[in-house]
């Protein structure tokens, strides 16, 4: 009776193969973006097909986790468009990105130490809430029933990611491959279309990128969400992406296939360093 | 227990399923978190499940004799597996689901699985990835969905959509409700009730055979032991093909009608403990061990108030708690005294273990730490022992309340016939005896005497009281050159209950006396260094400090006296003892995976140390190969003191010369 298979939250819109003619989630044109003097980023374009897995690889600095502060309205870039589902825009703020669809992980865990793991990932529902501050603090009548369903929306994340024996325990106590997946989950609360993941395995041992490696592919069969990563670890990017864009110095220099971008010879020299 | 339905013994699961469905249809049968929360089933819910669920596989082709592998953790679905491919007359076989591919391709081509039922993919991929090689499995089922998506399903179906055919022909076949009652209640009781694979530590895993009365008959003496009813709850988290979760929660709960608990997952089970009560629980010494370290250290963090209430009641619950437990006098001041410590202490820290409602605890397996033992006794937890094995259907031997001793395992079970045979093996004839090997003759020959007795492999000895008490296995029992029975487990087991002595390897066997490795505990005796300012840079020179020595000397001295007390061990005292320069270790080949040593191979290794303890000499120098965990190698080479120490006086000993 009641142990029916857990129900995608969001069914796939269109598979990954499949589709001859991919609809663009996600297309950033001639973007550039400096802080004073310094240019992190310049003239740099390339899109996200939904449900795609999208690595962004390059060299430290050269403006992985600049980018997807871009994407998410965290930076304001001085040039260039962006545009989400259909939506062209130069410039938004981090809130409205979250309400339209995008949620991200952070390189160093974000997550609220003296928080349940329970708790993290419900705050990832709080975009979600319909019910005023009042009601919620009333915790009667509809804001009681939406909080029950919210719930259970986390539980289900809480089931997917497998975290279940940690649900009560506060984040800061948990071991570090642990966070990485409660940040995951937290993200994964908010239901959103495109999820940017900065760094997702690193500092984790070979067992738990294989763990957090599952998951990726698993939040895409099931959830049907787009995911943008940045990852350092090469094995990790080849195996998981779609198509791989590299950057360096701000520059776009390569942009395809894991194993087109694997013998471009410019991504070879960015990462072995050549005499200029 | 009520045995009649319908005017007739219900020798079966299925019968059983049917009567609690009609005698206590709204009691809870299962319960299972999920998402979160708990979900109950009642006998009656149960029935409906199992009956849909068989009706499903009879359409898949399940037919009377085929049998079906089981797959998985606890899961109620899997459960009801059991009880549905009894239904219909198959054999259920529960698979340990950490068994790797191979091990796992043996045990389905051994029984000759036709269908498996597993709990995810993570099983499906294993069973897939023999099925080739083995043929005849036909289907799988499985219970999970998840990451099954893109999988073929010409030969791979849901356990939901199996009981969905079987409740679609509920509803278009006119009377196949009657019909489905009708085919269980004509089942025997001598049919071949399930086959449980041993866990093959020795050798190949055999197929251990049971038929459907003998279990129930077995299930039935000690439900009427331990007076269990259906009130009673508990927890399944034992491996499903292990023979103690087969009999304990699913034999047991199908007479006694009980509710079985499926936690949520493997890691929430102490979660799920605390939440769920159970009032009957099993778990190995291990378990106990570990949970007595959790507390002690928590306690050790606490504020001084707590710490010093904590120390001073369970000093109270030492005295008295298990005086109160056996029904023995105890003075009033006592039972004050204790009942505070109830309200204080006991109760909050029973209700932190999920011990609150407990009304039988068994642990078996291995011998369990006196000191251990009592601590939960002392709490009121009515924790006994058992003995048994997957051969007898669990049970040869247990404890009956208030006769309880820390070292013998109690006396036989209602209905065993237990001798000691000339050799010293235990060997039994019990209600709920297996049949044989499943399609290995052999063996069954060899497992029993002539007259049919099953051989454990045990040796034991019955006490005064008429208990059993286990000491070693049969064959690692000798003697000495006197003729001194001489058991190396049972005298490691007294030295490993200290706990600065982590490892023992005792010696004797044709020889005139007895001697002893031993490891150190490195963080119990490096604690003692630590508070007692001793200085040490590492293992093996704390191993050799004078003052390490003397502690050890002192435990050994102790297990002496204790050997001394005992008629048949009087003989076999530790004469000489040294304290191993390395702790052994399962990368260098002394010890198994789990952790058990391997005798001989320390033995051969150590031969040089061994001869020292025999010919009389104060030191020995040795150099040891190690082995690295990154594989490198390495040579510790060490001076090895040894210690003489008296043997204690005994009565016995002196009778007998």
């Amino acid at each position: 009776m009641n142990v029916a298979a857990v129900r995608p939250i969001q069914p796939p819109e269109a598979s990954p193969a499949a589709a001859p003619a991919p609809e663009v989630l996600l297309d950033v044109r001639n973007v550039s973006l400096s802080f004073g003097g310094v240019k992190a980023i310049s003239n740099v374009s390339f899109d996200i097909h939904r449900g795609e897995i999208r690595a962004i690889i390059g060299p430290n600095g050269a403006g992985k986790t600049s980018m997807l502060n871009v994407v998410n309205g965290y930076y304001k870039p001085q040039e260039g468009e962006i545009t989400f589902r259909g939506k062209t825009r130069r410039r938004m703020r981090p809130h409205e990105a979250a309400a339209q669809g995008i949620a991200r992980t952070f390189q160093n865990v974000a997550l609220f130490k003296g928080m349940t793991t329970l708790d993290n990932i419900m705050s990832g529902r709080s975009l979600k809430m319909r019910r005023g501050f009042f009601w919620q603090l009333l915790h009667y009548g509809p804001a009681r029933a939406e909080e029950i369903e919210h719930r259970r929306k986390v539980e289900e994340i809480i089931d997917f990611l497998e975290i279940e024996h940690i649900r009560k325990t506060p984040a800061g106590r948990l071991p570090y491959g642990l966070q990485k997946r409660v940040e995951l989950g937290r993200a994964l609360a908010m239901e959103p279309d495109l999820l940017l993941l900065d760094e997702p395995m690193a500092g984790m041992n070979v067992e738990e990128k294989e763990d957090m490696c599952r998951f990726v592919l698993d939040v895409r069969e099931h959830f049907g969400t787009t995911i943008a990563l940045i990852e350092h670890d090469m094995g990790v990017v080849m195996d998981l992406s779609d198509r791989v864009v590299v950057l360096d110095h701000g520059v776009r220099i390569a942009d395809g296939k894991p194993e087109e971008v694997r013998r471009n010879q410019d991504v070879i020299d960015a990462y072995l360093g050549v005499a200029h | 227990m009520n045995g009649k339905g319908g005017g007739q013994v219900d020798d079966s699961f299925p019968k059983l399923l049917l009567r609690n469905a009609r005698e206590r249809p709204k009691r809870p049968a299962m319960r299972h978190k999920n998402l979160g929360i708990w979900q109950s089933w009642t006998w009656a819910m149960v029935l409906g499940e199992v009956r849909a669920f068989a009706l499903g596989l009879e359409t898949l082709g399940v037919r009377a004799g085929d049998r079906i592998a089981i797959i998985g953790g606890n899961r109620p679905r899997l459960y009801w597996t059991i009880t549905a491919a009894q239904a219909l007359g198959a054999v259920p076989v529960p698979v340990y689901a950490d068994a790797v591919a191979d091990e796992m391709a043996y045990v389905l081509e051994h029984a000759g699985a036709r269908f498996a039922v597993v709990q995810d993919q993570e099983q499906v991929d294993k069973v897939l990835s023999v099925a080739e090689r083995i043929g005849g499995l036909n289907h799988i089922v499985y219970d999970e969905e998840r990451g099954l998506r893109d999988y073929d399903r010409t030969r791979l179906h849901s356990f939901a959509s199996v009981q969905d055919v079987g409740r679609e022909r509920l509803r278009r076949e006119e009377g196949l409700e009657a019909r489905f009652e009708e085919s269980v209640r004509a089942g025997s009781g001598d049919a071949v009730s399930v086959i449980l694979y041993t866990s093959g530590t020795t050798g190949r895993s055999k197929g251990v055979t049971l038929t459907a009365e003998r279990c129930i008959q077995a299930a039935r003496d000690t439900v009427a032991f331990d007076r269990l009813t259906d009130r009673d709850v508990a927890l399944a988290y034992l491996p499903l093909a292990w023979v103690g979760d087969h009999y304990l929660n699913y034999a047991q709960a199908m007479v006694a009608g009980f509710c079985v608990a499926c936690p949520e997952s493997a890691e929430t089970v102490k979660q799920d403990l605390k939440e769920t009560g159970p009032t009957f629980y099993f778990a190995p010494p291990r378990v106990f061990e570990s949970l007595l370290t959790s507390v002690m250290i928590r306690i050790e963090d606490a504020g001084a108030l707590k710490r010093r209430m904590f120390h001073h009641f369970i000093a109270v619950a030492k005295r008295h708690g298990e005086k109160l437990l056996n029904g023995e006098s105890v003075g009033l001041p006592g039972r004050l005294h204790y009942a505070l410590g109830r309200l204080l202490v006991y109760g909050p820290l029973k209700n932190v273990l999920g011990f609150s409602r407990i009304r039988v605890a068994y642990t078996a397996g291995e011998a369990i730490g006196p000191d251990l033992f009592s601590f939960y006794r002392s709490l009121g937890i009515n924790l006994k022992q058992l003995y048994g094995q997957t051969e007898a259907f669990l049970y040869v031997t247990a404890h009956a309340d208030g006769q309880i001793r820390s070292d013998t395992v109690g006396p036989p079970m209602a209905r065993v016939d237990l001798r000691i045979a000339d050799t010293g093996e235990v060997q039994f004839r019990s209600p709920g005896m297996f049949v044989g090997y499943y399609k290995d003759d052999e063996q069954t020959r060899q497992a029993l005497t002539p007259d049919g007795y099953v051989k454990t492999g045990d040796a034991g000895f019955f006490t005064e009281g008429g208990q059993l008490k286990i000491i070693d296995r049969a064959n690692d029992v000798g003697k000495l050159s006197d003729g001194s029975l001489f058991a190396p487990k049972y005298i490691e087991n007294k030295l490993k209950f200290f706990p600065n002595i982590k490892e023992a390897v005792a010696f004797g066997g044709g020889r005139d006396y007895v001697t002893a490795f031993i490891n150190i505990d490195l963080t119990a005796v490096g604690n003692w260094a630590e508070r007692n300012d001793v200085v040490y840079g590492s293992y093996q020179e704390l191993a050799s400090l004078g003052q390490v020595y003397d502690m050890i000397q002192a435990n050994v001295a102790r297990t002496n006296a204790d050997l001394a007390a005992e008629p048949m061990m009087a003989g076999a005292q530790i004469r000489r003892f040294l304290i191993l320069h390395k702790e052994l270790d399962p990368d260098d080949g002394e010890l198994t995976r789990t952790q058990k040593v391997r005798r001989s191979f320390v033995a051969e290794r150590y031969g040089g140390l061994i001869e020292a303890l025999y010919d009389g000499s104060g030191e020995r120098d040795v150099a040891t190969e190690v082995t690295f965990e990154d594989g490198r190698k390495g040579v510790i080479r060490a001076r090895v003191k040894i210690r003489d120490i008296e043997p204690a006086p005994s009565v016995f000993r002196e009778a007998a010369e």
